[in-house]
């Protein structure tokens, strides 16, 4: 019972700190000024949130799993369950920023002007002039 | 496939592999019985025998020195992690405070770091850590858009350093 309560809650809050980051992802998305400011707010936010949100899932696979012999053998596939979140996590965390690298390239090569704090402020077009 | 690659660690290499995609099918199909562990068995070296030198590019290397390599590569995800979570609050910050605090501006960044791999795992950290993201990588240039004057100075080669030890020989 107590073992119950304490996960439940522990992944409660793993939970809801993914969705606060997921929160300022979308209001990032939102307020940013423009493609690559944006793509940042998309492509970070999206990593831990994520994260956090399925490690919340992985615990919450423990709330009636007993810690004694008996338990494992009974329920071993719970582990199972939780290398298989484990492993989402680390596919989000390899294909989120090869995504957004992805994107800020097409981006570039379609000539979408980045909003910059002064007009010297680009190495990139200063070495591979686009126009 | 070059005809002076040592044949020993070629095996050593195929087992490796061949247990790698067994791990894999076990997890991800949590069936113990005897027909869906011959399945997998059947598939795995079926794979292995096709494509087992997709996974490492340079099979010379001992195995000795390929285990220290990915116990120095796990150390770092640990460490990446760390910058990931740094990365997210940084990014909250930004998103509720006013406009004034973006300096949007795009840097170079020059690497000495040569395979594929490495450059794979700078690029990809780049991306993760606070503020900063890989547009363009012209040989060895990084061409990074950095959100503000604190993300683009973050740049100081500590993780090319991190990255260049885990690979060292």
């Amino acid at each position: 019972m107590i073992q119950e309560t304490i996960i439940t809650i522990i992944s409660t809050l793993l939970i809801l700190c993914g969705l606060i980051f997921f929160l300022g992802a979308a209001v990032g998305l939102l307020r940013f000024p423009d493609f690559y400011t944006r793509m940042h707010a998309a492509g970070k936010g999206d990593t831990l949130s994520s994260f956090l949100v399925v490690l919340g899932f992985a615990v919450y696979q423990l709330h009636d799993f007993k810690f004694t012999e008996a338990g494992f053998k009974e329920n071993w596939w719970v582990l199972l369950l939780i290398l298989k979140l484990i492993g989402i996590c680390a596919f989000i965390m390899i294909t989120s920023p090869t995504s957004t690298h992805a994107l800020m390239n097409a981006g570039w090569e379609d000539d979408i002007e980045p909003e910059l704090k002064h007009k010297d402020a680009n190495e990139l077009e200063k070495d591979y002039p686009r126009k | 496939m070059d005809d002076s690659m040592p044949t020993k660690g070629l095996i050593a290499y195929r087992i490796l592999v061949f247990l790698l995609l067994m791990i894999t099918w076990v997890i991800f199909s949590g069936l113990m019985d005897g027909f869906h562990l011959t399945l997998g068995l059947i598939s795995c070296f079926i794979v292995t025998w096709m494509s087992s030198d997709l996974i490492f590019q340079n099979r010379r290397l001992s195995m000795l020195v390929r285990m220290k390599q990915i116990v120095s590569l796990i150390l770092y995800l640990g460490w990446l992690f760390w910058q990931v979570v740094l990365s997210n609050v940084h990014l909250l910050k930004l998103a509720f405070s006013g406009s004034k605090a973006h300096e949007p501006q795009i840097v170079k960044y020059e690497s000495k770091l040569e395979t594929d791999f490495e450059k794979f795992m700078l690029a990809n950290s780049i991306t993760l850590t606070p503020g900063t993201v890989t547009v363009k990588i012209i040989g060895q240039t990084y061409y990074i858009h950095a959100i503000s004057d604190v993300a683009a100075s973050g740049l100081d080669g500590e993780m090319e350093r991190r990255i260049a030890k885990i690979f060292a020989r």
